[in-house]
């Protein structure tokens, strides 16, 4: 399995974002991030119960605990629009990253 | 309610399955509903656990323990649908014949038996831990209460008719035909969860090589919907996959069929020494 450890903390913090679940909706609910630069993506779940942030796109999935916050890497995107929703709560739950 | 049932169907189908296809390969081996029963239970139980420490979990390994532990699940739920397959190769003359000869022959290899209970318990294990965090939920924000916890009971009891329609379904294949079918079936589980596995080895930044979207076929059949659930488990469907997680199910299926070739062809004790791969 060919894998290269980590993608550098430093490259990725320089673009950090912060996304807030609260009434099982996402703030904001379009969030821009440059192209083709590392990032990472902060998910803070403001509700009491738990909500799995997923995206096809940006390959993410994962349950985040109610009250509490998960932080993923982004790999540098192209430009373009990844859909993200709350699996627990997709009739609400609903965004999208916006790389430009 | 209806809601919730549907939301835990879907983290039921995967583990459904799995119990389904393992029941299937293993009827007729005295006692090996208690094995799959005993998986079941341990699974379960598992998952509670590790709802209860989810938070924890999740703040391991600077923020990826959830999808470091999802890749270990998933890695070692591989190494025993391989080591299952191998050892089915092994004694395939003695299959071949009849199914009743199958149940001696998996009786005898109680290693077999074992490594399929731990694949169900896995296969519980993870998705039973969504369902567990998702109704305590619930429960604990007084959101909606019983009706919405009734609801996720109904759709476990979905989970478990599909175990049960996905066994029949099995089982209704002619004998002879039938271990041809769940080796196939073993075989592409196996690269499924592999691809799987890599998936969330690259979302935790282990994995960065090949991370572009090697095809994008949701338009046609969504791995969202419940056909598209039910073939992300049986053949490893994806509608978005990155090239790596492609690479890695060609790669499994390639190493399993190859494996499997070699231990057939010759008798279990000449097969000491092999290169494990």
């Amino acid at each position: 399995m060919a894998s290269v450890m980590g993608i550098s903390a430093a490259a990725a913090a320089e673009n950090a974002f912060t996304l807030t679940i609260k009434d099982h909706r996402f703030e904001p609910a379009e969030l821009r991030v440059p192209a083709n630069q590392p990032a990472t993506l902060t998910v803070k779940n403001l509700d009491a119960t738990p909500e799995e942030f997923e995206s096809k796109s940006l390959r993410i999935e994962k349950v985040i605990p109610g009250n509490s916050e998960a932080t993923f890497t982004l790999r540098p995107l192209k430009a373009g629009r990844y859909k993200f929703e709350g699996e627990f709560h997709d009739n609400t739950a609903k965004g999208e990253v916006i790389a430009e | 309610m209806l809601g919730a049932l549907i939301i835990v169907f879907r983290e039921a189908i995967e583990a459904g399955l799995i119990i389904g296809i393992v029941l299937a390969v293993t009827r007729g081996v005295a006692g090996s509903r208690g094995f799959v029963a005993a998986g079941v239970g341990v699974g379960a139980l598992g998952a509670i656990v590790v709802a209860a420490f989810a938070d924890r979990l999740s703040q391991a390994f600077a923020g990826s323990g959830q999808e470091l532990f999802n890749a270990s699940i998933l890695a070692i739920a591989v190494v025993m649908l391989v080591w299952h397959n191998i050892w089915m190769a092994q004694h395939g003359r003695e299959l071949a014949q009849n199914l009743s000869d199958v149940g001696r022959a998996v009786a005898r290899g109680d290693e077999t038996l074992f490594a399929l209970t731990a694949v169900v318990g896995l296969a519980v294990l993870r998705e039973g831990a969504e369902v567990a965090l998702f109704l305590y939920g619930i429960l604990a924000s007084g959101e909606s209460g019983w009706d919405v916890f009734a609801g996720g009971l109904a759709g476990l009891a979905l989970g478990a008719l599909t175990s049960v329609a996905t066994f029949y379904g099995l089982v209704a294949i002619p004998p002879r035909r039938l271990f041809a079918v769940t080796t196939w079936l073993i075989t592409l589980l196996a690269a499924g969860l592999a691809a799987q596995c890599v998936a969330f080895l690259q979302q935790a930044g282990f994995v960065t090589a090949l991370s572009d979207t090697a095809w994008d076929s949701s338009w046609i059949l969504s791995d969202k919907s419940i056909v598209g659930r039910v073939l992300h488990t049986l053949i490893g469907y994806a509608d978005q996959p990155s090239a790596m997680q492609v690479a890695v199910y060609l790669a499994t299926l390639v190493v399993i069929v190859a494996a499997t070739k070699f231990f057939a062809a010759r008798p279990p004790s000449a097969s000491v020494g092999a290169p494990a791969e």
